[in-house]
């Protein structure tokens, strides 16, 4: 039964977007699904539209539209004259395409079969981001330039690009890693990779996560039932589940045995240190991406489950809006807000400035990094369920991020930064065991840090430095790194709490993020530079669940 | 005069002694300095700070700096040095970004002296100047470098790097104002402590953060620096531009580096990742370390020269809480196991090969490869150098190239256009064929088709005849027969007249061809063991394939038009053709007479073997028996690559071996072949080999596509049935334009115009003309 879905499966899988397949090993099978379905606009024509050549695009564009017309001419009963995945596929063009022509095109052959009385699919989302309007991701804009760039290489733009490309220096830097991650040489195979990205993402029941790879697993050739359930993927994949719950929840404690024990001699199934090292950082990748992905509010792509529907809109419909929480907020009083970002701006300020006058003891400096890490923001206590889709992919769903270290317990003893840092240690271990991976995370990480256009909310010609840094350091503080040359003090006096409810929930509960607290921290600021702040708890995660694990490599190699 | 002085002063009046030897300590260290006198070192961590005595046999922990009861933030040290010219002070680098100065000579427990908390990140280095008592510099992660006056509360100046953290900095050794700074970004600058505005100089040393750079203790030009990209680089700084002099690749992250004294081109160098031994490099000889000291058991943070002119004792700190004194002449020397042997081999089949000279030289009735041996002189010095303590090792490289012509395919290509594979009788075609391979320098291959046709080849009609005259010569006088003179060559010429030579044409050189062959089977042993032939079975032989190929003459002639090609196809399995087989047994005697004539006339210069062999035969040996080792042979050649060889041989034994071999192995073999051909384009090659092929797959590979579209030349409609009427027009299609007959057989036709005819009458027409014959005014032209 599963045997004979597979051939639709791929069929499916190569109708979709599968440019970087085209001149590869992929070529059999598609002759194989070419021939099945021979009327339908086939991977080819899609997958020209992404040619760089723009003639051949034109071609292209031209030649589906043809195919398209023809199969509506055809006499068959209503929809089963364009497949389903044909009408997602214009449907994803209509709405994500970069190029303008291809947009045209494919929302007016929509129209088209619509009048021809076919069952067309509708987006469901009216964005990319359910927090963010539509309006501040447009396709084509001063950023277009790179989303057509990852149009034409990965055959589509997904709603996690649309709203990075706010950030195009960053970008082009994640998506060069993310490339190395997922498609360029290395110790797994490549449906593995994208197997352990579900095993992550399915931990922060990040549906949109879990579809993405999901996909692509099929793509690379996965075997369809491992998605059904994590029970049927080998041994050696589900060996890994401690691993990616303490990384996703608790970095802290993974230590050497962990390590130990799934790669000394005597495992079974044995781990070489690189291919655990690539599925530490694909893990640790996909959890923070998570993050993001929680954090930004992103819509389920028009082709994922939840993201289309083929029923007209009823009247009751709303979509969901993302514009009225933040503006119709109870405050609306904006002169207040205004004061607010310069105070912000003031405190900033003078933290530069300030000459240390006081001189801290290092117990005061003990307890204000104390009191940040067990500082009690609330987070939503109400654990929903976790949605179909990754219930089979999780094993023990109820094991949760909790406190680094709840007040007046005996605490595991916080990591100083000075003692293994990503710059001296990280990097030469990454770099020693995935050669070239280490430049790529390290280069993610400089993007993000020195990112700034210097300007805040309303303001021009601030130096977001000390922000910054803060936003950054009270993460690694929730993670239980400590900096011994920081005062812990300035992420009080610097962020306030409507900002750490949303840092800390996005970091370490992200599904639990809401539209709400989305909109309540930084009432002022822009969305570029809300998602720049969820760029920060994004990278700052990340190394800090890498620095934790590298940490027990190193020993363990030791 | 200075420098003699301190010599004699220091290493006189207290010189040193020691051994290896280690303490535990209670936390790991992050760095550690010895006093000027060497008797003292202070090693300084997160968890600690304590100075140790050194005394003969072992550490003695002298003063632990630690004090209170919850130390701070300041007692966390990620750097530590000891003033070379006050014996009582000391300054550390705190990772809160405090940089403390500790006075020894307090009389309170608490030594603390100066605390400057200017830097706002932490303090990764600091460094005393070399003669001035009140001097210190440090360089912190915020990017600045701060130079302290030890009497003033505050620096007296701050150096901006703008850029990225500040991972050294080293004053330099001789000259005064000058030090260097190294960067988490890759540079290094040089600074004159009197201009905190603005660098003298810059210089990218490293990709990634240089971790750590030493000024040398005598070269004033020279600065080593170390970084995260595993690299040792040393700096000529005495030119306009930094100049790179020597390199070292290392197999870590470079955290510390330290030139040894007295030892001008030694340094000792230690990693914080990874891998935990100490290293000193002689930067001549940067492939592998000098000397390596293995004892820590984590990565080695601190290390130091014990005195400044003693180049014998290094000490180490490690974050496996251990210090360590090293001597010298306990380290191991990579270099004694390292192997001066090497083998590998280049992309395109060389192979690279050094072995120690004095291997090489012993062995010198060596002889290397013909393909062209090239030894190039490798890792032997021009001049040894005396101040150099490398063991000599010299090795003496070869390369051996692949000769370029035998990785080509030309061979193949001509194989395949000179080897004949039907159409003569299988003797001559063998002959050929073991000439051909001969010119192309394969003997083996030549070798294999003489033997095959001694096997295979049938001896005379009148076998018994034959041996009755010559079956007592012994073995040797095969070979003995080359003296002969011409005369008694032509005699034996006559005495073994062979069936085959029936068909040759008179002047047919075949005898001829076999002069070289003879001299390379001579040399090979084995064919007089294999020379027999059956001489009572040789009928049974005959017959039968007579009998099969009786039929075949019928056959063909209902495909091609006889202008078209030969008819070569019904001899194809049958070297000897049936026409000739019974022409011989109807006239025998008469035959060799006339083969007996045709020798004479031939210009012969040595015997075929055939002809020395044959007295040989054995009278019981079937040709079958040969065919299991013929078998092996071809599978062998196939095996090896050389399917062309399996399958000529399977064409042009044909019935005597096809069946011993399994069909689709047969198939396999011809596949590959065919498909070898035309990737090489020898379609013509091919076709023949498609032609004479006996499996049937193969075969019918002709017969695909085979069908020809043609448009009747009136109506220009595609012509639907057969025969030469157009069933439209009802007109001759293909009527020659210039007889206005109907063509059967070749035509050719203009690509422009269409019109066309007989292949002679359309030739002879566009000698003279330019024009369609037809009257069309096409300009044809035929190529």
């Amino acid at each position: 039964m599963a045997s004979g879905s597979i051939p639709s499966f791929t069929f499916k899988a190569y109708g979709e977007d599968n440019p970087r397949q085209v001149s590869g090993s992929g070529s059999s099978s598609r002759h194989h699904s070419d021939s099945e379905s021979e009327i339908c606009p086939t991977t080819k024509s899609l997958a020209r539209l992404c040619s760089r050549d723009k003639d051949e695009r034109a071609t292209a564009l031209e030649k589906l539209s043809e195919k398209i017309l023809v199969c509506l001419e055809l006499d068959r009963t209503g929809s089963a004259r364009l497949s389903k995945e044909t009408l997602l596929h214009l449907l994803r063009l209509s709405r994500s395409c970069p190029l303008q022509e291809v947009r045209m095109r494919a929302t007016e052959l929509l129209c088209i079969a619509q009048e021809e009385g076919i069952e067309v699919p509708r987006a469901l989302a009216s964005g990319p981001s359910a927090f963010i309007p539509a309006k501040e991701l447009l396709i084509e804009g001063l950023n277009q330039d790179i989303l057509v760039e990852s149009f034409l290489s990965l055959g589509r733009v997904d709603h996690l690009t649309m709203v990075m490309a706010l950030h195009p220096s960053y970008l082009s830097c994640f998506l060069r890693t993310q490339h190395a991650l997922f498609e360029l040489d290395g110790p797994l195979p490549r449906d593995w990779r994208h197997y352990v990205s579900v095993m992550a993402a399915a931990r922060h029941h990040c549906s949109y996560m879990v579809q993405q790879h999901s996909k692509a697993f099929l793509e690379a050739g996965g075997d369809k039932s491992w998605l059904s359930g994590i029970k049927h993927a080998p041994v050696k994949l589900r060996s890994l589940h401690t691993l990616n719950k303490l990384l996703a929840h608790r970095p802290w404690l993974i230590t050497q045995q962990h390590i130990q024990e799934l790669v000394c001699a005597g495992a079974e199934p044995r781990w070489s240190l690189a291919e655990l090292i690539h599925a530490v950082i694909l893990m640790a990748h996909t959890h923070s991406l998570c993050s993001f992905v929680w954090g930004c509010g992103l819509n389920p792509e028009p082709d994922h489950i939840g993201g289309y529907a083929f029923h007209p809109p009823s009247p009751s419909h709303i979509p969901r809006s993302p514009h009225s929480p933040a503006h119709e907020d109870s405050r609306p009083e904006l002169v207040d807000g205004a004061v607010e970002v310069e105070v912000l701006m003031k405190r900033m300020v003078e933290l530069q400035q300030q000459q240390e006058e006081e001189e801290c003891t290092q117990e005061e400096m003990v307890t204000r990094f104390e009191r940040q890490r067990s500082e009690s923001i609330p987070t939503a206590v109400v654990r929903g369920a976790p949605p179909e889709l990754v219930l089979g992919l999780v094993e023990e769903p109820e094991f949760r991020y909790e406190d680094f270290a709840p007040r007046g317990e005996q605490s595991p003893s916080t990591m100083r930064a000075q003692d293994y840092s990503w710059e001296d240690h990280g990097f030469s271990l990454v770099q020693r065991l995935l050669p070239d991976m280490g430049q790529f995370l390290d280069e993610e990480f400089q993007v993000v840090s020195n990112l700034t256009y210097n300007r805040m909310a309303m303001h021009e010609d601030v130096d977001t430095y000390t922000l910054r840094k803060a936003l950054w350091n009270y993460i690694h503080c929730l993670y239980g790194i400590r900096y011994d040359d920081y005062d812990y003090g300035s992420v009080n006096v610097l962020l306030e709490r409507s900002l750490k409810v949303f840092v800390k929930t996005m970091a370490c509960h992200p599904e639990q993020t809401t539209a709400r607290i989305y909109h309540a921290f930084w009432r002022h600021f822009r969305h570029s530079e809300k998602v720049h702040a969820n760029l920060i708890v994004m990278e700052a995660r990340l190394q800090a669940a890498l620095l934790y694990t590298l940490r027990s490599i190193t020993a363990y190699i030791k | 005069m200075e420098k003699m002085s301190r010599v004699t002063t220091a290493l006189g009046s207290s010189s040193i002694t020691g051994r290896t030897m280690f303490c535990h300590l209670d936390a790991p260290a992050n760095a550690i300095s010895v006093c000027r006198d060497a008797a003292q070192v202070v090693v300084a961590g997160r968890n600690i700070f304590k100075i140790y005595a050194l005394e003969e046999e072992q550490f003695v922990e002298k003063l632990n700096l630690r004090v209170g009861r919850k130390p701070s933030l300041n007692f966390s040290c990620a750097d530590v040095m000891w003033h070379q010219m006050e014996e009582n002070l000391l300054a550390t680098a705190a990772t809160n970004g405090a940089v403390v100065t500790w006075n020894l000579g307090k009389p309170s427990r608490n030594k603390q002296d100066q605390l400057f908390t200017e830097h706002k990140r932490t303090v990764n280095k600091v460094c005393f100047h070399p003669t001035e008592a009140y001097m210190l510099l440090s360089g912190s992660q915020d990017g600045f470098m701060k130079c302290f006056d030890l009497r003033k509360k505050e620096s007296v100046s701050t150096f901006s790097g703008q850029s990225e953290s500040v991972r050294d900095v080293q004053f330099s050794m001789k000259d005064y104002f000058t030090f260097a700074a190294s960067f988490e970004n890759g540079n290094v600058q040089l600074w004159d402590i009197r201009r905190p505005d603005r660098y003298e100089r810059m210089f990218t040393a490293h990709t990634g953060p240089v971790f750590c750079c030493d000024w040398h203790p005598d070269d004033r030009g020279w600065l080593a620096t170390g970084g995260r990209d595993k690299m040792v680089k040393v700096w000529d700084m005495t030119t306009n531009r930094a100049k790179e002099i020597y390199c070292v690749q290392t197999i870590a992250s470079v955290a510390r580096v330290k030139w040894r004294p007295e030892k001008k081109f030694h340094l000792a160098t230690c990693s914080m990742m990874v891998d935990h031994n100490i290293y000193v490099w002689d930067i001549r000889r940067p492939f592998i370390p000098f000397a390596t000291f293995e004892e820590h058991k984590d990565v080695t943070t601190g290390i130091v020269w014990r005195h400044q002119h003693d180049p014998h004792y290094l000490l180490s700190g490690s974050k496996d809480s251990t210090l360590y004194q090293h001597m010298f002449k306990d380290a191991t020397r990579p270099v004694d196991k390292a192997n001066p042997e090497g083998l590998c081999f280049g992309l395109m089949g060389d192979l690279a090969f050094a072995v120690n000279e004095s291997l090489v030289s012993s062995d010198a009735g060596r002889k290397p490869y013909p393909g062209g041996d090239r030894r190039y002189p490798f890792f032997s010095f021009k001049k040894p150098n005396p101040t150099e303590q490398f063991a000599h090792v010299s090795s003496a490289l070869s390369v051996f190239e692949t000769d370029l012509d035998s990785s080509r395919m030309d061979w193949f290509v001509k194989t395949a256009q000179l080897y004949l594979l039907s159409g003569k009788p299988f003797t001559e075609l063998c002959d050929h064929n073991a000439t051909v391979a001969q010119e192309l320098k394969r003997p083996q291959v030549s070798t294999t088709w003489t033997m095959l046709r001694i096997m295979f080849s049938d001896p005379a009609p009148g076998p018994n005849h034959s041996l009755s005259k010559l079956g007592s010569l012994p073995l040797m006088n095969s070979f003995s027969m080359k003296e002969m003179g011409p005369e008694s060559r032509l005699e034996r010429c006559k005495g073994e007249s062979r069936p085959d030579n029936v068909h040759l044409e008179p002047g047919n050189s075949h005898i001829s061809n076999n002069n070289e062959e003879n001299e390379e089977t001579e040399g090979s042993d084995g064919p007089t063991e294999y020379m027999f032939g059956d001489a009572e079975l040789d009928d049974d032989d005959l017959y039968p394939m007579e009998h099969d190929n009786q039929t075949v003459p019928e056959e063909p002639v209902y495909t091609l038009p006889p202008e078209a090609f030969q008819l070569r196809h019904e001899i194809i399995d049958n070297p000897s053709a049936p026409e000739h087989l019974q022409q011989d047994k109807a006239d025998s005697p008469h035959v060799s007479g006339n083969e007996a004539e045709v020798a004479c006339l031939t210009p012969i210069e040595s015997f075929s073997l055939i002809s020395i062999s044959q007295p040989l035969y054995s009278p019981h040996l079937h040709a079958s028996f040969f065919c299991p080792i013929v078998r092996e042979m071809l599978s062998h050649y196939a095996e090896r690559g050389d399917v062309q060889m399996a399958v000529s041989v399977l064409i042009v034994l044909g019935e005597r071996i096809r069946k011993e071999i399994d069909d689709l192995t047969q198939e396999h073999w011809y596949m590959s072949y065919i498909d070898l051909l035309q990737r090489f384009e020898l379609w013509n090659v091919s076709n023949d080999v498609i032609k004479l092929s006996t499996c049937s797959a193969i075969t019918c590979l002709n017969q695909t596509s085979t069908t020809l579209h043609i448009n009747c030349s009136n109506c220009k409609r595609p012509m639907s049935n057969k025969g030469w009427i157009c069933d439209r027009c009802r007109q001759c299609a293909s009527a020659c334009a210039v007889c206005h007959h109907v063509v059967k057989g070749l035509f050719v036709w203009c690509q422009g115009c269409s019109h066309g005819g007989h292949l002679e009458h359309i030739m002879n027409w566009l000698k003279n003309n330019s024009h369609c014959p037809a009257g069309c005014g096409h300009l044809c032209e035929y190529t």
